[in-house]
């Protein structure tokens, strides 16, 4: 395969993928990746492992750009979430009463947009990994190889990750009036 | 058998494949016995859809700027374009 077929191909992956690194940068960043595969597409012997490839140098790119924005990923002490619950959370403060799917209801609440917010509101430490794994469907062994650290590491990030995307999901559901119960729209009703 | 809390911090993991199995056996007795943590699994396993279903598309003008981007690499070419 020639690298501009394979680059076509992955567009679309790399660019959802940019998207959650970035964000509106992420055009900026696809083409910086592209440029680099170019230059060194000798280095890719085997032509499966293509995707995997791009993908490490891309998330090389964004790791590059946080560095350069003094905004590297650190382990910073973050709020206790351990114990926290989204589940649970939903089914104690119960705020659709009448309700008889609380928890998908909640989830319905969210659009796209609302979604890459609260995951862009992540430390990149830990959005990294889960964009990799549950965005982007990248084995946890693969995903660890792309961002350099061991499995062990990548797997408590991800723990992490999930328990603060939980957590954030309120937070925004609350502070973003998702909770208020919506009003049944009659119709035939004059508006 | 382990408490609701410790079943609730491997519930992802469990979820995704990702603990030990001693660790995952720990969790399925817990899951055999409690409908609440069956019902939080559940949950967890909407979320993990609703996540990946989250994914942007890219947008028509952007991948014709991207596609020209691609088209000057190759038309610059001092690497093999053969891989």
């Amino acid at each position: 395969m020639e690298f501009g077929e394979l680059a076509r191909q992955q567009l679309p992956r790399l660019y959802s993928l940019a998207r959650q690194l970035v964000h509106e940068d992420a055009e900026d960043l696809v083409q910086e990746c592209l440029l680099k595969a170019h230059r060194s597409v000798d280095d890719l012997r085997d032509e499966q492992a293509a995707p995997a490839w791009l993908t490490r140098i891309l998330v090389n790119c964004a790791r590059d750009r946080y560095r350069m924005r003094d905004r590297r990923p650190r382990e910073s002490p973050l709020p206790d979430v351990e114990d926290f619950s989204l589940y649970r959370t939903i089914a104690a403060e119960d705020p659709f009463p009448y309700s008889d799917s609380l928890h998908l209801d909640f989830l319905c609440r969210f659009g796209p947009e609302d979604v890459w917010a609260v995951l862009r509101g992540l430390p990149e430490l830990y959005r990294v990994p889960l964009v990799l794994v549950h965005m982007h469907d990248t084995a946890t062994k693969q995903a660890a190889r792309t961002l350099g650290v061991p499995l062990g590491t990548l797997l408590a990030r991800l723990h992490r990750g999930r328990k603060l995307f939980e957590r954030d999901l309120w937070d925004y559901a609350v502070t973003h009036d998702l909770l208020r119960e919506r009003t049944p729209e009659v119709k035939g009703m004059p508006r | 058998m382990i408490r609701c809390e410790d079943a609730i911090r491997e519930l992802w993991g469990y979820l995704a494949d990702e603990i030990g199995p001693g660790e995952r056996r720990r969790v399925a007795e817990h899951l055999e016995a409690c409908r609440r943590c069956c019902g939080e699994l559940e949950f967890l396993g909407e979320l993990r859809s609703f996540v990946a279903a989250a994914g942007e598309q890219l947008p028509s003008d952007a991948r014709v700027r991207m596609e020209t981007f691609i088209a000057t690499l190759e038309g610059s070419d001092d690497r093999p374009d053969a891989l």
